[in-house]
């Protein structure tokens, strides 16, 4: 079973985020980045996976030269193999471009299964995995929280409101993974060390076969941060008066009456 | 030079922070009150190698080095400091000791079950009647047949409640360092029994315990190194024992740090939050110039003896500067607390209380400050004298 993982260095959701001068971005420096936490339960799963049938896990990513810290991890975890896209084109990318320019990465690797995250946590688009299975041409399933192999099929639990959907996907699929699949496993030291040995395949959009990088279908205008709280506002007095203060902010400012 | 750390030490360092913000710190208030930990946290630690973090993959370490090695115990102790402790005895004074001297079968039966996490380790060098002058040991163990017989009584021994596997000192020949031979016992073995369990000051969770030999039967390949070099492998045990004393003692300050800062960030008096007048100012900016300080000071012992090159001297002085501060940070966070420290609804006075060990196990700071300037006023024949081991630094 050879399973791709698609996975994103993001930065760590801890750490408060500032927006760029030019609106369109957030500031890097002072930005502690980590392998996004959807994609670690993407990992665990094939790594899972792998354990139980045999394989190989191949890592992908598509980002600055700091998202190989990402494919390490990944790797420290317990993945074969990565693959790191860097090109100076895939800063303009919208998240349809990424997932075709991930897509041509994986195409070659005659992958059973791939892997994505639900979504990254600093773009919270969960458009790269579907995106990615389109480009493939292949059967999708999204944000599932438990995955079972059979005979060129897999059952995908998925759970919608108030109810769980039991999908039958036929292999290879794309495969978008939710928190509660499992619990991703912390990278042991022999694994740091495998992880440093292993050599990162690097490829451009030139080695991918992508001569014009994938016009984008979405632009960023702009940035702004969400509005300060408010500080907290105390009622005094008597009882009955406090009762009617706070009906009226209740209903009149917070409009939730 | 270069002072940042390598891309590998900073995966250890994002890994052991992560799963100690998430596994550890969230009950470490509860393990000082209550005095224990739970026992699967050792194998969670064994199966990420920091049991055994620079004994090498195939007796089941973690197979890094020194430097990890401080790493791991320092973001260890940032969330709760005895089980730095607990990590520290079974990395530096057991498994080291058995890879730097064991046998190849004695590697295969015991050093693989202790550096995974396994089983665990304690170290039983201490006696009522000799601490910092460790070669003074009155334990005995003389020869029957096939067999050690050892008679004596060990104090201060952290795991000795848990330990399976037990380092013990004994005197087999005459007086002073070279009448000592060290030997591997095991929970179990006749005549070995855990003695009073003390009750501390500090690290809570980790226990401390008396370990009484009482015609105790080793089978004679349980002799450690060879006879009468006992000495030699306590000290050089040791060294490594002191850069990792110096990690957790970092951890402790740095936790006393990072509480100050936030506390005195949030608390407000006279209109402003705390951190707004110069008095606080000053004691966060020399905790954290002093922890800065140590951490080179520790980060250098530990290149050095990766570099397989003798560190006594650097051992020490990373472990009594470190100790001093962690000590200094932690009364100057409770300090900055105020009346909120000396209480234990917030952790400062727990950092408070973990840190004065440090500055006396694994040699005080007094046993620190003689091993320095011996080595710089020149070497002194004396029996406290490191000796430096044979064979391949770990």
């Amino acid at each position: 079973m050879n399973i791709v993982v698609c996975v994103k260095h993001v930065p760590d959701t801890e750490v408060p985020i500032k927006i760029r001068a030019d609106g369109r971005g957030v500031e890097e420096s002072g930005l502690n980045h980590v392998l996004n936490f959807y994609d670690e339960h993407g990992v665990e799963e094939a790594l899972r996976i792998k354990e139980r049938f045999g394989g190989t896990v191949t890592l992908v990513t598509a980002g600055p030269s700091r998202a190989v810290e990402a494919l390490r991890t990944g790797l420290a975890m317990g993945a074969d193999a990565a693959i790191h896209i860097q090109d100076p084109a895939l800063s303009s990318l919208d998240h349809v471009g990424t997932a075709r320019v991930l897509a041509a990465a994986i195409k070659p690797l005659s992958a059973d299964l791939v892997l994505c995250g639900k979504l990254s946590t600093d773009d919270n688009a969960a458009v790269v995995g579907p995106a990615v299975a389109e480009f493939l041409d292949l059967p999708q399933a999204t944000a599932i929280t438990k995955l079972e192999l059979g005979e060129g099929a897999a059952t995908a639990h998925r759970e919608v409101e108030g109810a769980v959907e039991v999908l039958e996907v036929k292999l290879p699929a794309v495969i978008t993974v939710e928190r509660g699949i499992n619990e991703p496993r912390y990278p042991s030291l022999p694994g740091i060390m495998r992880a440093r040995r292993t050599a990162v395949a690097a490829r451009t959009l030139a080695d991918l076969g992508i001569a014009v990088p994938p016009a984008g279908h979405v632009e960023l205008l702009n940035m702004t941060p969400p509005p300060k709280r408010q500080a907290g506002r105390r009622l005094e007095g008597e009882a009955a008066v406090i009762v009617q203060d706070l009906v009226r902010a209740l209903r009149e400012e917070a409009k939730v009456l | 030079m270069e002072f940042t750390l390598s891309e590998e030490h900073r995966l250890v360092q994002s890994t052991v922070r992560e799963w100690a913000a998430n596994r550890l710190l969230p009950i470490a208030a509860e393990m000082d009150r209550t005095g224990s930990y739970p026992r699967g946290l050792v194998r969670e630690l064994g199966e990420m190698g920091l049991t055994g973090v620079f004994i090498p993959e195939e007796y089941g370490g973690g197979g890094m080095d020194m430097v990890s090695y401080c790493v791991v115990l320092e973001e260890i102790a940032r969330a709760e400091a005895a089980l730095a402790a607990v990590l520290s005895v079974n990395n530096s004074l057991v498994c080291y000791p058995l890879f730097a001297f064991g046998t190849e079968t004695q590697k295969r039966t015991y050093l693989t079950e202790l550096a995974s996490g396994r089983k665990l380790g304690c170290y039983c060098l201490t006696e009522p009647t000799a601490g910092s002058d460790a070669a003074s040991l009155r334990t005995s163990a003389r020869r029957e047949g096939p067999s050690w017989v050892l008679n004596g009584s060990k104090i201060f021994v952290t795991n000795g409640v848990e330990a399976d596997v037990l380092i013990v000192y004994a005197r087999t020949g005459s007086e002073g360092p070279h009448g000592v031979s060290a030997f591997i016992a095991e929970r179990g073995d006749p005549g070995l029994s855990v003695g009073k369990v003390e009750r501390k000051l500090g690290i809570h969770a980790s226990s401390t315990a008396e370990i009484v030999l009482q015609d105790c039967r080793l089978p004679a390949d349980r002799l450690l190194g060879e006879e009468g070099t006992g000495f030699t492998v306590a000290m050089a045990t040791l060294d490594g024992g002191r850069i990792g004393i110096a990690g957790q003692a970092l951890g402790i300050a740095r936790a006393a740090l990072e509480d100050s800062v936030a506390y005195a960030k949030d608390r407000r008096q006279f209109g402003r939050p705390i951190a707004e007048f110069q008095a606080t100012q000053w004691k966060i900016a020399d905790m954290a110039t002093r922890i800065q300080a140590g951490r080179l000071l520790m980060y250098r012992a530990a290149w050095i003896r990766d570099q397989g090159r003798r560190h006594t001297l650097e051992a020490s002085m990373a472990k009594l500067f470190a100790s001093e501060t962690a000590m200094w940070a932690a009364t100057h966070a409770v300090q900055i607390y105020g009346g909120y420290g000396y209480i234990q609804d917030y952790p400062v006075e727990r950092h408070f209380r973990d840190a004065k060990i440090t500055e006396i196990y694994e040699g005080t700071s007094e046993v620190q400050r003689l091993v320095i300037a011996r080595q710089v006023l020149g070497a002194l024949d004396h029996a406290v004298e490191p000796v430096r081991a044979g064979g391949r630094e770990a």
